[in-house]
């Protein structure tokens, strides 16, 4: 076998007491995708930086063509020809393809940027992965499919002869996914060595090499592309799927609907999705990303104005665009970026359990600082979040805290339809199984769920019936004892829009 | 990620660090007065001591206001010409539309908190950054305290000379001073409006999918600062007996200042009242210790811009390094 570019050697990391890495080894062969294959928090982007530069191992050696090498920052591991494409691309989307390819670097003559070479070298670089675009054109402008490939043919035009992709698939269509594969089969033929991340299982037989699989910091096994994803999820979990999903149906009141949705349509998004949910529910939006399931639920949060249709909580209607009024009709929103739009993250655990029921409590507009600490230390202990104490930065506990922190934020408001978006996105093992027993507590005490989830085991593991959306439309429904992810993944590309169209003629014909 | 942070148990030692470390103004403010103290006889008087209150008040009361628009993430550079339109707004009242002196003090202030009210709606509602709505507020506020002047002194009401008078041997700008203090430290500190102002400086979005009435918030810090900037500016006005039309002009630069030195971060969700008062008084007490030695005004204005850089340097520094 030829001599990897680059070689993990046993390398550790922890920050503080907490070892995130341990001993774990990787090799990047040139011409050959390295799969890394872990759930959320067993350490494969902590791996992915120490290739990068951005964080030194503890213990361990790296190797660079059989050297060992100190990489102190991302500027020395691109030097050696290492880059990476992050999940949050590094591009200015006010600035030109061709400016975003040189940026850094841009050809000068006499202190002026000399553009003619400029485009040159631009069109060059996407010539490297046959990408014929405008180089003028803003990437800003375009989708993100596009600007991903845009970052890549960056990296080859830096001479990167091994790229690190962080889930580029994340948030691409299948149409996306393919065309970036067959850039990924070219380089792969060209002998550039290439680092994978991605969730989908399916996607590391189609594109993988080799898959090393990551548990809680620790090395489990490499095993080739091709093992079947029973036998890749068993090593990633460590046990079977079922434990996973503790899913219990313990409501035993009158199945009363609290959550209504009549023919509701958002600006270009969501296009006339009704549905009811049930005390003691979970009801799953499934879908892939950009079929509006996110725009659903924060349309029924009073986030998002809505054109059309209405949203109604026990028989009465919510105001359009009143976050406040819903909360105070029992919604709860655990949004889908808890960093960007969950949580305060320089303020305490104990201020971001309150922000919802700080008024309600309130006398005479004078916090009730006694009572409100009180109930959040209580909250706070029921869902067992791991912090110094409650003044702690909420920012510097770790994602499945975090996150605990925003749903006890709705348990003390007492909400009794709860909006997951993407509840167990980014938090570990422990944590997300933690999250689903919440989940069996709030639909036992008779809530209602409503949970977009973009990961199918977890659709199929804690929902009652899913809603498949496409498009903006609600494409199909299944009870979720007996769906399948095929079932969910044939409604979640089904093109309802056409499909009506076809009808439409097939009926005027 | 897992990036806990994890801090040591505090021992004896680093607890006093950690003090110093998040005092950062104090000491500075304490190591100033020792050096003054030391330097010329002049400074550790009572007159004197007196004298940096009075001189405080004004800036100090600007930036209590400020630090309301500042922990909500905002800023507002209007506060001198707010301040010097509520002046003048009370002092026409009396002179000219001859109101009683007291309706003329309230007066006064509901100018001020009406001009603050306009940039917060054009905040909230009409979108502008901060930034430019109370740069237009700034020349608008100007512009109008001109135009009610005719560009003259106007005598101010009784009741606003009262607040530049003395109580005995107490002068009332620092009456005033720590009422107005105490009342921003109460309202950022103990209601729900205050705690939500961290919440929107800290991160609006989260604030306002936790139902926290963003726009009203805005509305609400920009009208306090516009209250405040009008107590200053009677304050001014009545120490001098009359509004001027120029009076307090570059002065939201000094209240600015007095905010960051304090702690406060302009990227919001940060600061405190105390803080501002100390930033405050490390502005005084530099211009008055430097009068003292007879440093000549233009190199005072060195040594401040240098202060500021510092204080401001040394506390993102302390950040960074994880202390915080």
């Amino acid at each position: 076998m030829s001599m990897p570019i680059l070689s993990l050697d046993r390398v550790t990391k922890s920050f503080g007491p907490v070892t995130v890495i341990d001993g774990v080894s990787v090799d990047v062969h040139p011409g050959k995708v390295q799969v890394l294959l872990g759930e959320n928090g067993a350490g494969k982007s902590t791996l992915i930086k120490m290739m990068a530069g951005v964080y030194q191992p503890d213990g361990g050696r790296i190797l660079v063509d059989g050297r060992e090498v100190v990489l102190p920052d991302t500027r020395a591991s691109e030097a050696l020809g290492i880059a990476t494409i992050h999940q949050e691309l590094n591009l200015v989307g006010s600035m030109s393809i061709a400016e975003n390819i040189s940026l850094g670097r841009m050809p000068g003559r006499f202190g002026f940027v000399d553009r003619r070479k400029m485009k040159e070298d631009a069109r060059a670089a996407l010539a490297l992965i046959g990408l014929d675009l405008d180089v003028d054109q803003h990437v800003g402008t375009l989708g993100i499919a596009r600007q991903q490939l845009v970052e890549i043919a960056k990296a080859l035009s830096l001479d990167a002869r091994m790229l690190i992709l962080d889930e580029p698939t994340a948030a691409l269509t299948n149409r996306e996914i393919a065309a970036l594969f067959r850039v990924v089969e070219d380089l792969r033929a060209r002998g550039v060595g290439m680092v994978f991340i991605s969730h989908h299982l399916d996607e590391i037989a189609a594109i993988g090499d080799s898959v090393s699989v990551l548990r809680d910091g620790r090395f489990i096994a490499e095993v080739p592309a091709t093992t079947d994803e029973d036998e890749l999820v068993r090593l990633m979990v460590g046990r079977d799927i079922a434990q996973q999903f503790p899913r219990r149906r313990e409501y035993a009141g009158e199945p009363e609907t609290l959550l209504s949705v009549r023919n509701l349509s958002t600006k270009g998004m969501v296009n006339d999705v009704s549905f009811d949910v049930h005390a003691g529910e979970v009801v799953a939006l499934a879908g892939l990303v950009g079929a509006g399931r996110t725009e659903v639920v924060r349309a029924v949060a009073g986030v998002d104005p809505y054109l059309g249709g209405s949203v109604s909580v026990r028989g009465k209607e919510l105001p359009r665009l009143d976050v406040g009024a819903a909360i105070r009709a029992g919604v709860g929103h655990v949004p889908e970026d808890r960093k960007v739009q969950g949580l305060v993250l320089g303020a305490s655990v104990n201020d971001n359990i309150g922000y919802a029921t700080l008024a309600s409590t309130s006398k005479a507009g004078v916090v009730d600082f006694a009572g409100q600490r009180s109930r959040a230390k209580g909250v706070a202990d029921t869902l067992r979040i791991r912090m110094r104490d409650l003044d702690q930065a909420v920012g510097s506990l770790s994602g499945g805290n975090q996150q605990k922190t925003v749903f006890a934020r709705w348990i003390l408001a007492e909400s009794s339809v709860l909006l997951l978006d993407e509840p167990t996105r980014g938090v570990d093992v422990g944590a997300k199984v933690e999250i689903y027993e919440l989940i069996n507590a709030i639909t036992a005490a008779g809530g209602a769920v409503v949970m977009v989830s973009s990961e199918l085991p977890e659709v199929l593991g804690m929902a009652d019936r899913i809603l498949v959306m496409s498009g903006g439309h609600i494409s199909g429904e299944l009870d979720a004892t007996t769906a399948t992810q095929d079932a969910v993944m044939s409604l979640a590309v089904r093109d309802v829009q056409r499909d009506r169209e076809d009808q439409q003629m097939k009926d005027e014909s | 990620m897992n990036t806990v942070a994890v801090r040591k148990p505090a021992t004896g030692g680093t607890r006093i660090t950690k003090f110093l470390a998040d005092n950062g103004a104090l000491v500075g403010l304490f190591v100033l007065g020792l050096a003054l103290f030391i330097a010329t006889p002049d400074f550790l008087t009572g007159p004197n001591l007196l004298n940096i209150g009075i001189q405080a008040s004004v800036i100090a009361v600007l930036a209590f206001g400020l630090t309301f628009v500042i922990v909500a993430g905002g800023i507002d550079l209007s506060v001198g010409s707010v301040a010097a339109l509520s002046a003048m707004g009370s002092a026409y009242m009396f002179s000219t539309a001859a109101l009683p002196g007291w309706l003329a003090l309230i007066g006064g202030l509901l100018v001020g908190t009406l001009a603050g009210a306009v940039s917060g709606f054009a905040v909230a509602f009409g979108r502008l950054p901060s930034f430019i709505a109370t740069l237009a507020m700034l020349s608008v506020a100007r512009g109008l305290t001109l135009v009610l002047s005719d560009g003259r002194p106007i005598a101010t009401s009784p009741a606003v000379s009262f607040l530049g008078s003395n109580i005995g041997p107490l002068p009332m700008p620092i009456v005033v001073l720590v009422i107005a203090g105490a009342v921003a430290a109460l309202i950022l500190n103990y209601t729900v409006m205050g705690r939500y102002m961290y919440a929107v400086g800290g991160n609006t979005e989260a604030a306002r999918l936790s139902g926290i009435p963003v726009r009203r918030v805005l509305v609400t810090v920009f009208a306090l600062s516009g209250l405040f900037a009008a107590l200053a500016g009677l304050l001014l006005s009545g120490r001098l007996d009359s509004a001027q039309p120029q009076a307090a002009a570059g002065y939201e630069l000094d209240a600015i200042a007095a905010v960051v030195i304090g702690g406060a971060s302009l990227a919001g969700g940060v600061g405190r009242i105390s803080g501002t008062l100390i930033g405050a008084l490390v502005l005084v007490v530099i211009r008055n210790g430097l009068n003292l030695l007879n440093v000549s005004s233009f190199w005072q204005q060195v040594v401040i811009g240098v202060v500021i850089a510092l204080a401001v340097g040394i506390d993102s520094l302390r950040r960074k390094t994880g202390n915080h």
